[in-house]
């Protein structure tokens, strides 16, 4: 080994991570129109859930426990692969839910994105939206609202593959004979929605 | 899978990139252009990339593709700099004038380094702040492993003379 090697070796800048660099950098790639798919963690009762946010706003919303690797691969093939975690985005939707945890808000005004629902689901969806705080409907009608006056099982099935639970309210959709149904967040969850909003006696 | 869906299902969320490659390739511009600029060329190599990510066809080599940006980027910025130390000091954007002033850790031979040709700095840089081998340099600046060979040997002459002279 030279000198000039060995100096070089000893000498090798290393330096630690400047902090900051992933907020301004995520705040430059907004302003370029760049950031496709912003997303965050928020705290709530129902433990750490992540918000995505696109810029025509909330396109998805993961509950704790749903696999990370899946959910971003799945935004990365179906919205766009420029996804940055990026709290400002997604503080107005943070908001809405802390509010709504809180019991100082009955409905979410956060705009939707609905690139990840297609076709009958849509349709189940968008008549699932129209459903009240504090009150609640069944498989059958927001399968005929979605114009298959029959399709209560397919219903049940777009239901569970809602991206933005919580906010579009599937846990507002039950059994005519008045049974809970299911819910793909776990029983438990749809149980504890329902009670926060007085559909449900506590305990 | 919904028709309508982007072709680019297997390239990864761009987030993973920086989380992998952020700290490395900081170090990277660290050695390249110094600790004042460094930063700022690493947001450079990430815009760059984040725009152009989206048409690759593909997520192969994505980190010699992320060096390759910000090889670049190290490349613009020394360039710029000369130009302004060449021009009238009085046209100079005094910002550029104090991040061309020497830092606590710009040490004298690490300068030298940043006056390399491109890809000798680059293959310098990944020899010995990396401590790489041949074959993993190649991979990384995307060239052939004796041209990295070469290119490593090429700098230490060029930094010998300029430290002897």
């Amino acid at each position: 080994m030279t000198d000039i090697e060995r100096d070089l070796r000893t000498i090798a800048p290393a330096y630690p991570d400047a902090p900051g660099f992933a907020e301004a950098l995520a705040r430059r790639a907004a302003d370029a129109g760049l950031l496709d798919v912003a997303y965050a963690t928020a705290d709530s009762p129902m433990g750490e859930l992540t918000v995505f946010v696109t810029p025509r706003g909330l396109v998805r919303l993961a509950y704790p426990g749903e696999p990370q690797g899946e959910l971003m691969a799945e935004l990365a093939a179906r919205v766009s692969p420029r996804i940055l975690r990026a709290p400002g985005p997604t503080d107005e939707v943070r908001r809405e839910l802390d509010d709504y945890f809180s019991g100082r808000r009955r409905a979410f005004e956060v705009p939707l994105d609905w690139s990840l629902v297609r076709g009958f689901a849509r349709g189940v969806l968008r008549a699932t939206a129209e459903v009240p705080f504090g009150a609640v409907t069944t498989y059958g009608w927001v399968a005929a609202e979605a114009g298959s006056p029959r399709g209560a099982r397919a219903a049940g099935n777009a239901l569970g593959s809602n991206p933005i639970p919580i906010v579009l309210p599937c846990h507002r959709v039950l059994h005519a004979d008045g049974g809970l149904g299911g819910y793909t967040g776990g029983l438990d969850r749809k149980r504890f929605l329902l009670t926060l909003e007085g559909s449900l006696a506590s305990g | 899978m919904p028709r309508g869906v982007s072709p680019h299902v297997d390239l990864p969320p761009f987030q993973s990139l920086i989380d992998d490659h952020a700290s490395e390739l900081h170090r990277f511009l660290v050695a390249s252009v110094g600790p004042t600029d460094a930063e700022d060329c690493l947001q450079e190599t990430f815009i760059s990339a984040l725009r152009a990510y989206p048409r690759l066809r593909h997520g192969d080599h994505l980190r010699a593709w992320l060096y390759t940006i910000a090889q670049r980027k190290a490349t613009d910025l020394i360039r710029r700099r000369a130009r302004h130390r060449a021009g009238n000091l009085d046209d100079a954007d005094p910002a550029q004038l104090a991040s061309a002033a020497p830092g606590v850790l710009d040490d004298g031979l690490w300068r030298s380094v940043r006056t390399l040709p491109p890809k000798q700095r680059a293959a310098v840089v990944h020899r010995f702040v990396f401590d790489l081998a041949y074959a993993q340099i190649a991979e990384r600046m995307g060239v052939s492993e004796e041209a990295a060979r070469q290119n490593v040997s090429a700098g230490l002459r060029r930094l010998r003379m300029e430290v002897t002279s």
